[in-house]
């Protein structure tokens, strides 16, 4: 038996990846690096400070549109979870049937269709809703936020219960338990790592939205990404650059916690 | 005096798939496993053995035919209505729980008083020998541990009946006859009945009071272990259960005519044409020229340790192997290619039919 194969035997394929990395990640280091500057301008250094920190902290808009990112991110995830926990347990804890296939499909179709199909058609549907009823709230982004949020929320849950030993909930039965009570008991506790990691790839996946969020807000309910999108149509300041690294400061720490919650399985 | 019934299959029929390609998995199975008995289901893989485990636990329905506990059918019954438990293959034991947790799990189900639930899981676990790990993780429990937390957890409703479908072929040989003493024990302890399952034909016969041998979907013979050695029903369960030479012959009248020559006095038996079934350890050695020994020649020796196997051929080339018990200094003296006569130890010769 010869050697595997090993794609560093290859010429110049440190190289190509240090390459990639540094498209990858020289931007958002730049950016990072430019939240820090002391001068007005976007590309010019003026020294370190937390000017644009604490201008981002005081300023109104800022802080509505933050609070209503987190309002319609915390809302979108938890019902998003929701579904995706039930879509997931429908999916795998029965006899396979007729369309199974389709309705895997089915689920996940925000993960297929292009964002902007779907922002077009949410419009047209809440505006004659808005016709109808007169409601104007965040409950149509909080409902269209949930909609495109459940495919991220139901593949984890589903690889959780999926690498789930099946004999355990028959155990569970085996030992006088009805069929809540081994969901209660035995299901729930072991996938409870893939529903927290579910919500929390959907609350950032909310947290980041443009496309959608833009078609469906109505006039003052602007989300941190519209707030920061409308800001650069005007005058770009660092300001935008320190919102930009606290949001991937809070992302990269959610998606750390998700990583140390579903590589710990079993 | 026979004990009255604990669990009964009365026809049992279970397929899976439908139509054309439907595989019977227990075709008409009938057995009455009697209170207080270690019954084991012996067989190969596929046999069907698990899939009658699993109708009794209540896992699977049978396609047809009922499923009776002390008389009552239970067929309809979910698995949690049945006062039967399961140590599975697996252990399937609930890695998010302690070692407690898991043994008081089906006692907290049925809703038992907290103190009752602390009483009977000290007990159990102090049955099995690991109340030094009451608040261990299961996952921390070496394989030999689990396997007792498994009893435990299993025993601790006290069951009516205990199934145990091939609870010890993961451990290893040592620790596995451990675990066969301490089964026999603990079902001594509680007199709960115990259905166990395996393909293992010593752990069979050394466990239990009564053996169902299967095959393909059908339980060929029961009985205990010592009926189902020396007495095999059929060529089936003489080759599954033990070694055993088979010889093709003819049977009149009490005259048995061996196809590779020879003639044998035996008693009763189909008569026609007939396999004639003896152990190895029942064939004897003796000097070729002895009146009436059937003729052979020496193949091989293959040397054990407690016995040596010795691999013969008659006249038409049929082997016949015959088990020697070594004796403390004397080498036999036998080598291959030397003449020998055998002889069948009287009563040993099993006449078979089929």
């Amino acid at each position: 038996m010869g050697r595997s194969f090993d794609v560093t035997s290859l010429p110049g394929v440190t190289f190509v990846a240090g390459l990639a990395f540094l498209a990858l990640y020289a931007p958002i280091v730049t950016l990072v690096a430019y939240s820090f500057n002391d001068a007005n301008a976007i590309s010019v250094w003026g020294g370190f400070s937390f000017r644009w920190y604490e201008a981002a902290w005081a300023n109104r808009e800022v802080q509505s549109a933050t609070a209503r990112s987190l309002v319609i991110a915390s809302a979108a995830s938890v019902i998003a979870t929701s579904v995706a926990t039930m879509a997931a347990l429908g999916t795998t804890r029965r006899a396979a049937f007729r369309g199974q296939t389709f309705i895997y499909v089915a689920i996940n179709q925000p993960l297929m269709v292009p964002e902007i199909v779907t922002a077009v058609a949410l419009l047209i549907v809440f505006a004659s809703v808005k016709v109808a009823t007169g409601y104007a709230g965040l409950g149509y982004l909080i409902l269209a936020h949930s909609a495109f949020c459940i495919p991220f929320a139901y593949l984890p849950i589903r690889a959780r219960l999926e690498g789930m030993d099946l004999s355990l909930e028959t155990a569970a039965a085996d030992l006088y338990a009805n069929p809540w009570q081994t969901f209660r008991h035995v299901t729930l506790p072991l996938l409870a790592p893939g529903i927290v990691a579910g919500a929390m790839l959907a609350f950032v996946i909310s947290l980041d939205d443009v496309v959608i969020t833009e078609f469906v807000k109505s006039a003052g309910q602007d989300t941190l990404p519209t707030y920061m999108l409308g800001q650069m149509r005007r005058a770009i300041t660092p300001e935008v650059n320190a919102i930009s690294t606290a949001l991937l400061g809070l992302t990269v720490a959610l998606l750390t916690v998700f990583f140390l919650l579903t590589r710990k399985r079993g | 005096m026979t004990a009255p019934t604990a669990v009964e299959a009365r026809n049992v029929v279970k397929a899976f798939g439908q139509g054309e390609v439907a595989v019977r998995a227990l075709d008409d199975v009938s057995v009455g496993i009697r209170r207080g008995e270690f019954f084991t289901l012996l067989g190969p893989s596929g046999c069907g053995k698990t899939t009658l485990l699993r109708l009794i636990a209540g896992f699977e329905a049978p396609t047809s035919g009922t499923i009776l506990l002390d008389g009552r059918d239970i067929t309809a019954d979910p698995p949690n209505r049945r006062p039967i438990n399961t140590v599975f293959q697996s252990y399937a034991l609930f890695p998010h729980l302690t070692v407690a947790e898991n043994v008081g799990f089906g006692l907290r189900m049925q809703g038992k008083p907290r103190a009752e639930i602390g009483n009977v899981t000290a007990r159990m676990l102090a049955l099995v020998r690991l109340e030094a790990l009451a608040g261990r993780r299961v996952a921390q429990l070496s394989g030999g541990q689990q396997q007792r937390v498994a009893l435990a957890r299993a025993l601790a409703p006290q069951p009516r009946v205990l199934l145990l479908d091939e609870p010890l072929s993961a451990l290893d040989l040592k620790l596995r006859k451990e675990m066969q003493i301490e089964l026999k024990r603990l079902q001594h302890e509680t007199g709960i009945t115990f259905v166990f399952v395996t393909h293992d034909q010593e752990e069979a016969l050394t466990m239990s009071d009564r053996i169902g041998v299967m095959s393909a979907g059908r339980i060929l013979q029961i009985g205990p272990p010592r009926e189902i050695y020396t007495r095999p029903a059929n060529r089936f369960v003489a080759s599954f259960i033990g070694e055993t030479n088979f010889l093709p012959a003819r049977h009149a009248g009490g005259r048995v005519t061996l196809e590779a020559g020879g003639e044998l006095a035996v008693e009763g038996g189909p008569e026609g044409q007939v396999t004639v079934a003896v152990r190895p350890e029942q064939v004897r050695l003796v000097p070729p020229d002895e009146p009436g020994a059937l003729r052979a020649t020496i193949r091989n020796l293959v040397y054990f340790g407690t016995d040596t196997h010795c691999h013969l051929a008659l006249a038409d080339g049929t082997e016949v192997v015959a088990r020697l018990q070594s004796s403390a200094s004397d080498d036999p003296g036998l080598e291959p290619g030397q003449p020998a006569g055998l002889r069948f130890a009287p009563g040993a010769v099993q006449l078979l039919g089929d």
